[in-house]
Order: structure tokens, then C-alpha cells, then sequence
């Protein structure tokens, strides 16, 4: 009876599973939609239509191919990446808290940007190739930081040095920060501001291409891995109870959410809102399961984050996307957690 | 004992996305509590001896040095005729006092957080404070950029309260009531929302660099009317949190273990929310968010005397005042005539010392 009642339980729930994804499937493509309308000159659908197909005007073309849609797509890959690398280090560390920032990432390229800035010329054409390998490297650098910094010799990694490590690089580096800001000049210090808030004005296919390769190997591993994820949240020792390598495991996951997030960031400045907000909406939607929970966050992150851009190429002057994102995402997910049950 | 000691920590410092805690929680009630009263004694009269000539070294050196005994009759016979017992009485007095109040402030608040949502990473920026005190102060240098200092304060302590007010409103409204996690993330929640908020207008309005500047200031505008108005309402909340760090104590062994010893947690999670604003609030609008001092002191001390909050909180709040004023110190001698941020050196300074205690990692909450 008990196994019967079990089936029916998992048959519901990947009945509301898909349901779910259907209903995020279907709100994405309106918003890719609307998106593509949006912005400083207008295209209405019959321009659009034409323009897609080929037979628009020249300057049609470039607004749509080479301005909109490299930022459409770069939204929705962010989004989801954030998104996912946020669900494995909640998983990982087992805090509701953690998000990818504290491995350090945001801050680790934003301080590459910042020190970049600091010494060459902002404008020049060659800035806009070399800024995210730069914030790259810094991320990179952070995360690696951290890592060895929380690492002992012959004991498991454990969650609670590893985010409290996180929280102390983080904080040095944002104090070299402070102190960097202050002898800023001012337009250096609006371009790395616009940088550290999340803008994606500058998307160019190239980002795009950047990015892909990293979504394409890690996205299907970590969800391949899903099941592991579920043990890890369970904590060590039953982790290790029921058969799980954790040590290696956790490892291994950590450098897949840094490699995500990583790029995400490098590309896009800090949207980081995303990676803590994507998995709890995807929680409160689906469950713990991370079978259901990774896709379904995915799919979550990369709406919001579409959404937010959209909304912010509708103003007028340009609001950072990574504001919008905490804008619009932060009282929904307060609405949440006030109508929650524990 | 060690080996207790451990199992102990294990169990309580995570807070699990899942609420697996009940299972552990009988485990931990079986545990003794680790406290060490002679450390805290001892650092309690060392500290307290410690702060005055702390104090004293502090008002001695600065753009110019001073000598000792000046400093003594300046505070003690002051001559309204010579000029530097007015530099001591009228710039660097309230400036040191306002570094070791904030100091106090920032450690015990910082340390009534992490005991009441038993969770490491907390601070009272976790409640939306720093957030809500910046995002008025963004608000007051766009619309009203010539508003005085002292209502600025006020209005950074007016956007702190309501962000207090809003998480704690949030995480009551929902069944269930205040969990920590939920306080949490309502918390982290709001404090992106605002700080999304302020800085959008910080870029709209081109005066991100002013607020830095204004943060990076540190203690340095505290004059005697600001000590007089925050002095009673700071005390009257350090004197509220040790008398409530008994009930902390039991609040920090979770919420099941301190419903059957019969308190109420409720009303001790209220009363901890509202001295945490107090204190907080007023440390955030003076100074900005030097929030380093509330995330780092409190583990220092939990470090040296173990996990009863009864020695935890009168401990912070005087590490929590040596660190800072001797910060304020070092930041106004590093090249003097100019200030090193201060918020920047301590966390330049806590945060090796910060990664060596994660690295012993051996306390419970």
C-alpha cells in the first residue's frame, strides 16, 4: 500500500513538474517576443516578422541581429547559468544563503575590472575584448582563493569554513575596493559602476559565443549529477552513509558552479541576485528534488533575468539589468516567503 | 571532550536548506555547553583597562601629536586658552568615544544575530539595516543635497528601522511565524532590493563617489551632540542585550529547546530584533556600514570563551570598541594628513584573522 502511495506521490509530482516547465517554457518565448519589440526605436511585429526572415532594411537588420537578439540570448544563458550554479552551492554548502558570490566570484572580477580600469583607457575599442577575460581571471582567481584558503589537509571540505572563508575574501576584497573607488576618476568610477551593477549594453555575439560553450558541457553534467546533489543536501555523514566519494563530489561541484557563474559574471558584470533568487522560486515551485529542481531553476533564472532586461531597455536611459533583476525579483520572492508555510 | 566538542559544532552551525533539525537537536541538548568564565573575566578587566589607554594613545597621535600630559589637562583642567586642548576636547574626543561606542555596538549586535538565527554567517546587516540606512542617505543626497549631518543620521536610522521593519513584518506574516532561515532570507531579499535601489540612483544621479566618500569618512564628522543624543538610547540597548543574553543563550540551541525550557520565543526574538535595531541602526547611520566589526568580533570572542552568550556579548562589546578605536588609529596614520577608509582596514585586518579562526572552525553557535 505504502509503495502504491509512493508511485501516485511521484506521479503527481512530475505531473506538476511539467506543468511547471510548461507554464516557464511558454512565459519565456512571450518575453523573447516582446523583448525583440522593445527598445529606443520601435519595430512593430510586421517589421520584425520581415526583418526575421531576411527582408527588412539594413538598419532594421542591425538593431535586431546584431543589438537585441546577442542580448536576448545572452540573458536567457545567464540567467540560467546563475541560476544553477546558485542551486548547487545551496546544495553543496547546505545554506539557504549561499549563492555563487561567496566563492568570491563577483568580487574577485570586480576588482579586476576596477584595478583594469584604473590603469588603461576605458573607451578605447580594445577594453570591451579584454574587460571579461580580465573579470574572468579575477573570478577564477577569487574562487581558487577561497578554495585552497578553506582546504585542509587530510579532512573533508566543510561547508561552514568554506562560507565563512567566502565571506572573509570577499570582504577584503571589496575593502581594496573601497579604497580603489576613492581615487577613481569620476567617469571611470560610472563605467565600473554600470560594470559591477550588471550591464549587458554591450553584448556582442562574441560574448555570446564566449559563454555558450561552458553552458552547453556544464549544464547537462550538473543535471546528469542531479541525484548527487540530493545526497550532498543530506549532509556528510549520511552522505557518506550512503556511498557517496563526498569529498571528491563536492569538488567536483563547487568547480562546476564557479565555472558557470564565473563566466556569467565575466560576461555580464554582477547580476548576482539571480543565483540566490532562481533556486528558492524554484523550490517553492517544485520541491527539493534536484532532478526537477535544476531544470525548473534554470528555466526560473533565465525568465527573470529576460524580463529584467526587457524592462530595462524600456527606459529611456539605460538601467543596469543587474538592478532590474533585483528590482522586480526581491518583492516577489518576499511575497513568497510571507505567504509560505513553514 | 574535543571529540564532543566537535559532534557539537557539526551538528549546530549549518543552517540546512531543509529543516532536518529536529533529529539533531536532541543530540545537542545532551551536550554540554562550552564556556570558559576565567577567559572571559580576564578579557573583560583587560579589556576594560585596555579601552581607556587605548583611548589615550588614539588622542595623542593624529595630523599632529600631542603629548600626554596635555591630553590629561585638556580633559581634565581645560583651558579655553590654549588651541590644542580645543583640538582634543572638540575634535578628538567625541570621535574616539564615537569609535569605541560604534565598536560596541557593531560587536554585540553582530553577536545577538548569529546566537538568535544560529547562523555563522549572520550579521546585523542580514536584517536589511545597512541596506536601509544607505538606501535613505541615496534618497537624501539625489533629492535633498543640503540637508545638515545630524539629519542625515536621523534619516539613515529612519531607513534602517523600516527595513527592520519590513523583514521582521515579512517573516511573521507567513504561517509557521519567524523562522530564522525565513528571517534570513527576507533579510538578504530586502538587502538586495534596496541596495539595487541605491544604486540606481546613485548611477542615475552621477553621486556614487560622493556616498563612498561619506562612508569612507568613518567616525571622523562624530561631534559632542551626536554622542549626547545616541549615548542613552546605545546604553539602554547594551544594557538590554546582557540582560537578555541568558535567553539568547538557550535561543541559540534552537527554537524546540527553548520552547520546553519554557521560553518565549517569540517575545526574546522581538526584544532582540529591536536592541539590534538600536544598536545597529545607530552604528550604520553614523558610520555607514563597517560591518566587518559585527560578523568578525563575535566569532573572535565565541572563539576565546566558548558559547554562552552571557560572556559573548559584554566580551564583543569590548573587542568590538578596542577594534575599532585602534582601526581609527591606524587609519589616521597611515599617511596622515589623509584618511585610509577606516571600514576598508578593518576588514583589511580581520580578514586574515577572520580566515585563521574559519580554518581552526571549532565553534558551535
Amino acid at each position: 500500500m505504502n509503495q502504491a502511495y509512493f508511485e501516485i506521490a511521484d506521479q503527481l509530482k512530475r505531473r506538476r513538474y511539467r506543468t511547471v516547465m510548461a507554464v516557464l517554457a511558454i512565459s519565456i518565448v512571450v518575453l523573447f517576443i516582446i523583448s525583440m519589440n522593445t527598445g529606443h526605436i520601435r519595430l512593430s511585429p510586421l517589421e520584425l516578422l520581415r526583418t526575421a526572415v531576411g527582408s527588412g532594411t539594413d538598419r532594421q537588420e542591425l538593431i535586431l541581429f546584431e543589438f537585441r537578439l546577442p542580448r536576448m540570448v545572452m540573458s536567457i544563458l545567464i540567467g540560467a547559468g546563475l541560476a544553477v550554479a546558485g542551486t548547487i552551492m545551496q546544495a553543496v554548502t547546505r545554506n539557504a544563503l549561499a549563492d555563487p558570490g561567496i566563492m568570491g566570484i563577483n568580487a574577485g572580477a570586480g576588482l579586476a575590472v576596477m584595478l583594469f580600469i584604473s590603469f588603461y583607457e576605458t573607451n578605447s575599442q580594445a577594453s570591451i575584448f579584454i574587460l571579461p577575460l580580465v573579470a574572468w581571471g579575477g573570478a577564477g582567481i577569487a574562487a581558487a582563493l577561497v578554495f585552497l584558503l578553506s582546504m585542509k589537509r587530510h579532512q573533508n571540505l566543510s561547508p561552514t569554513r568554506l562560507l565563512l572563508t567566502g565571506v572573509a575574501v570577499a570582504a577584503g576584497i571589496s575593502s581594496a575596493m573601497i579604497v580603489l573607488t576613492l581615487k577613481l576618476n569620476p567617469d571611470n568610477y560610472q563605467f565600473v559602476a554600470t560594470w559591477l551593477a550588471g550591464s549587458m549594453k554591450h553584448t556582442t555575439w562574441n560574448y555570446v559565443l564566449a559563454l555558450v560553450p561552458f553552458i552547453v558541457v556544464i549544464m547537462p553534467y550538473v543535471c546528469y549529477k542531479s541525484r548527487m546533489l540530493n545526497v550532498l543536501n543530506l549532509g556528510e555523514q549520511t552522505a557518506t552513509g550512503l556511498g557517496a566519494h563526498v569529498s571528491k563530489q563536492q569538488i567536483v561541484m563547487l568547480a562546476a558552479s564557479v565555472g558557470l557563474a564565473g563566466t556569467c559574471v565575466a560576461v555580464s558584470g554582477s547580476i548576482g541576485f539571480v543565483g540566490l533568487i532562481g533556486p528558492h522560486l524554484a523550490r517553492r515551485l517544485i520541491g527539493p528534488k534536484h532532478q526537477f529542481l535544476l531544470p525548473t531553476a534554470a528555466a526560473a533564472g533565465a525568465l527573470l533575468v529576460i524580463a529584467a532586461d526587457t524592462i530595462s531597455r524600456s527606459f529611456s536611459t539605460d538601467v543596469p539589468t543587474g538592478i532590474v533583476v533585483a528590482i522586480i525579483g526581491a518583492p516577489y520572492f518576499l511575497y513568497l516567503l510571507a505567504k509560505s508555510k513553514s | 571532550m574535543s571529540q564532543r566538542a566537535n559532534s557539537y559544532s557539526d551538528t549546530v552551525v549549518s543552517t540546512p536548506v531543509q529543516a532536518t533539525t529536529t533529529k539533531e537537536l536532541t543530540t545537542t541538548t545532551t551536550t554540554k555547553i562550552r564556556t570558559r568564565p576565567w577567559t572571559a573575566s580576564i578579557i573583560l578587566i583587560g579589556g576594560l583597562i585596555a579601552l581607556p589607554l587605548g583611548m589615550a594613545i588614539s588622542i595623542c597621535f593624529g595630523a599632529a601629536n600631542i603629548e600626554f600630559a596635555t591630553v590629561w589637562n585638556a580633559i581634565f583642567h581645560f583651558d579655553p586658552n590654549v588651541s590644542q586642548h580645543h583640538v582634543i576636547q572638540d575634535v578628538r574626543l567625541p570621535r574616539i568615544l564615537g569609535a569605541a561606542m560604534i565598536g560596541a555596538c557593531f560587536a554585540v549586535a553582530g553577536a545577538m544575530m548569529q546566537g538568535m538565527t544560529r547562523n555563522p554567517l549572520a550579521d546585523s546587516g542580514l536584517l536589511g539595516l545597512n541596506a536601509g540606512a544607505a538606501f535613505m542617505l541615496a534618497v537624501c543626497f539625489a533629492f535633498l543635497p543640503s540637508l545638515p549631518y545630524m539629519y542625515l543620521i536621523l534619516f539613515s536610522f529612519i531607513g534602517a528601522g523600516i527595513a527592520v521593519g519590513i523583514v521582521y513584518g515579512i517573516g511573521s506574516m507567513a504561517k509557521g511565524g519567524l523562522t530564522p532561515v525565513r528571517l534570513v532570507l527576507a533579510g538578504s531579499a530586502l538587502t538586495a532590493l534596496l541596495s539595487a535601489a541605491s544604486e540606481g540612483i546613485a548611477l542615475q544621479f552621477g553621486i556614487g563617489q560622493d556616498l563612498a566618500f561619506w562612508y569612507a569618512g568613518g567616525v571622523s564628522g562624530t561631534d559632542w551632540n551626536h554622542l549626547k543624543m545616541l549615548f542613552p538610547w546605545v546604553c539602554a540597548a547594551l544594557i538590554g542585550a546582557i540582560m537578555l543574553s541568558r535567553s539568547i543563550t538557550i535561543l541559540s540551541l534552537g527554537e524546540d529547546v527553548a520552547k520546553g525550557l519554557g521560553h518565549h520565543v517569540r517575545t526574546i526574538r522581538a526584544l532582540g530584533m529591536l536592541i539590534v535595531l538600536i544598536l545597529a541602526g545607530t552604528a550604520v547611520s553614523v558610520v555607514g556600514a563597517v560591518g566587518f566589526v559585527g560578523l568578525i568580533v563575535p566569532h573572535l570572542t565565541r572563539y576565546l570563551v566558548g558559547v554562552d552568550y552571557r560572556w559573548i556579548i559584554p566580551c564583543s562589546a569590548v573587542i568590538g570598541s578596542l577594534l575599532v578605536v585602534f582601526a581609527d588609529l591606524a587609519a589616521r596614520m597611515i599617511h596622515p594628513p589623509h584618511e585610509t577608509p577606516v571600514g576598508a582596514l578593518i576588514a583589511l585586518i580581520g580578514v586574515p584573522f577572520f580566515l585563521y579562526l574559519a580554518r581552526k572552525e571549532r565553534r558551535g553557535m
